[in-house]
């Protein structure tokens, strides 16, 4: 089974851990003074990347955490995993 | 408060000589940042600041890692009220939040020397002492159910599972065990 590295708790089997889609998407302090097109690609358009991707997953059924991930979207190796509020570890990717 | 435990019934599960159900206990989750757990480690009179995924005891009182600033009080049927004052007084002033899980969950008990290889029919952890020693806890999944699995000895664990999940986590663990005997 695949392990995923929990920042908090180690090395966890994958079904503990859920998907939560792209990381380090920030939302606008002022939505109101965002423009339209800006907006939509806020809500809706995310990256489709082929290799390393940097996403959010959250450790469900163990501590309950959200975290980041660098994972290879190819090989669906993880890369590093990392708490939300630290950059993404250099050299990783 | 209307005192209701007298209707209270325990939940159906299946019978297994490695299987045995726990009487009913005082649990709470209580969510706070660590110092304020500290204080309230010391309101309970047991540290709330274990390392990652460790249990601590003092008396008859438990306390389970759940994650950074969950834990998860265990104590005496009795205590439920009691746990809830002292912690009250100790945290009035600190964001914190403590909620009454005791009729949520209901615990098992899992001995013998094959406990392990039982729970590893539906459990993808690494049940190893080397790996899951004497005192560690987490949350995890045992099959299609989350648990909370505790081991308390080499070959004894403690498991809480949500009431309505009893009888399927016990006939999964049943299950197991016969075809253990089986072989």
């Amino acid at each position: 089974m695949l392990l995923i590295s929990c920042p908090y708790c180690g090395a966890r089997p994958e079904l503990e851990f859920t998907h939560a889609g792209q990381a380090h998407l920030a939302r606008a302090r002022e939505p109101a003074a965002v423009g339209a097109q800006d907006w939509a690609d806020f809500l809706y358009m995310r990256d489709n990347t082929r290799g390393v991707h940097a996403e959010r997953w959250r450790h469900t059924h163990g501590c309950g955490r959200f975290f980041n991930a660098l994972r290879d979207t190819t090989s669906d190796h993880f890369v590093a995993t990392y708490r939300v509020g630290e950059p993404p570890p250099q050299g990783a990717a | 408060m209307v005192d209701l435990s007298a209707l209270r019934r325990p939940p159906i599960i299946a019978a297994s000589p490695m299987l045995r159900l726990q009487p009913p206990a005082a649990r709470h989750i209580l969510r706070a940042a660590p110092a304020v757990l500290e204080a309230a480690g010391e309101a309970l009179g047991l540290s709330l600041s274990m390392p990652v995924c460790r249990a601590s005891i003092a008396a008859t009182r438990a306390a389970l890692w759940l994650g950074p600033d969950e834990r998860l009080l265990l104590g005496e049927a009795s205590s439920a009220i009691e746990t809830a004052r002292r912690l009250q007084q100790a945290l009035q002033q600190q964001p914190h939040s403590l909620v009454d899980v005791s009729h949520r969950q209901v615990a098992f008990a899992i001995t013998g020397p094959q406990a392990a290889t039982v729970l590893a029919a539906g459990c993808p952890l690494d049940l190893d002492p080397g790996a899951f020693p004497v005192g560690m806890c987490t949350r995890t999944v045992l099959a299609k159910a989350e648990i909370v699995l505790w081991r308390r000895a080499d070959d004894g664990f403690h498991l809480e599972v949500w009431r309505s999940f009893a009888a399927y986590v016990s006939g999964v663990l049943a299950e197991a065990a016969r075809d253990l005997a089986d072989t």
